[in-house]
């Protein structure tokens, strides 16, 4: 009986140093977004800009987040010109999401350029971070 | 007659010595026929997590083997707009990512694909797509555009992996291609 009651502490106390490992790096990012004006982070602009569509002349004239990664957060998405398989966004789907600064980081900054045609503000990364970390399997 | 037997029962006996000491050696390996046997067909599997990592998001990591140095100089020097995408690296990622690419390069290796690959190409000429190199379109004379660009399973010549179910292990094996909506390829 007092394994089983060190075992739960036990996996009590992993599982939750797993969660806080992971919101430690948005956290950390949000502190960062913070310094350059994104006071108050807001899901529902993050979610608009995440769905919002942008047109171009010549290839793939329609470009928004869900080209790549779907309107389903949950699912898998393609790289819409190589047909490569992207991991999902949404953390409950996909563990390793939202663990490594750097690599949010490089993505933002390629992914918004192909998007909108410009980097995103700290708002507008603030704002994504937040509506994606709360994405859920339904 | 009786020095002709000796002489054979001389070298019968020199054959069954030293045949084993050939068989026997440890440097003749069937790993290192394996070896031979990829060498002498393909061009080099990656081994670089870096590399793997950063240029196998997007597209399949290519093997280095498939482009001359020159290409891929041409290549790191304009990834702001590679192809379409942003792909810049920070620096220490790219001095990495460089290195390897310069050092496995289809010029510099002695896999029998790389060195046609590398032989095809002009000399004052730098391709930065490898569809775009003379081996790989005469490779490709007889693929229709329905099995490649009208065919949604693979879209672009650039999605080896489509069809070429061993690319990333540098395998491009004839018994290894798949046309999906095709099946097996039987040049």
């Amino acid at each position: 009986m007092k394994i089983l009651a060190l075992t739960t502490a036990l996996l009590i106390s992993l599982s939750s140093a797993v969660t806080e490992a992971d919101s430690e790096t948005i956290h950390n990012l949000l502190q960062d977004y913070a310094t350059h004006g994104a006071i108050s982070p807001d899901e529902k602009q993050g979610e608009q800009l995440w769905q919002k569509t942008f047109n171009y002349d010549g290839e793939f004239p329609e470009r928004s987040c869900a080209s790549c990664h779907t309107k389903d957060l949950t699912a898998s998405g393609k790289h819409v010109k190589t047909n490569k398989v992207i991991k999902p966004m949404a953390p409950s789907s996909n563990s390793e999401r939202f663990t490594d600064s750097i690599k949010i980081e490089k993505w933002f900054k390629r992914n918004c350029l192909w998007t909108i045609a410009r980097e995103c503000t700290a708002q507008e990364k603030a704002n994504f971070l937040v509506y994606l970390n709360k994405t859920v399997k339904f | 007659m009786k020095s002709t037997l000796s002489v054979t029962a001389v070298i019968f006996t020199i054959g069954v010595v030293t045949l084993p000491m050939v068989w026997g050696d440890s440097d003749f390996s069937w790993r290192e026929i394996e070896e031979y046997k990829h060498r002498s067909t393909d061009v080099a599997a990656i081994a670089n997590p870096v590399y793997e990592e950063e240029c196998g998001s997007c597209h399949i990591a290519y093997p280095p083997g498939l482009l001359p140095a020159r290409s891929w100089t041409k290549v790191m020097a304009g990834l702001n707009d590679h192809f379409g995408d942003n792909a810049e690296l920070d620096g220490a990622t790219y001095q990495s990512v460089s290195h390897f690419l310069l050092n496995n390069s289809a010029d510099k290796s002695d896999y029998r694909r790389s060195v046609k690959f590398s032989s095809s190409i002009k000399s004052d000429d730098a391709p930065v797509r490898i569809s775009d190199t003379p081996y790989f379109r005469h490779k490709h004379d007889e693929i229709s555009d329905r099995m490649v660009s009208a065919n949604p399973q693979v879209k672009s010549f650039s999605q080896c992996n489509a069809c070429h179910a061993k690319a990333e292990q540098g395998s491009f094996n004839e018994h290894d291609i798949r046309i999906p909506g095709y099946g097996q390829w039987d040049d």
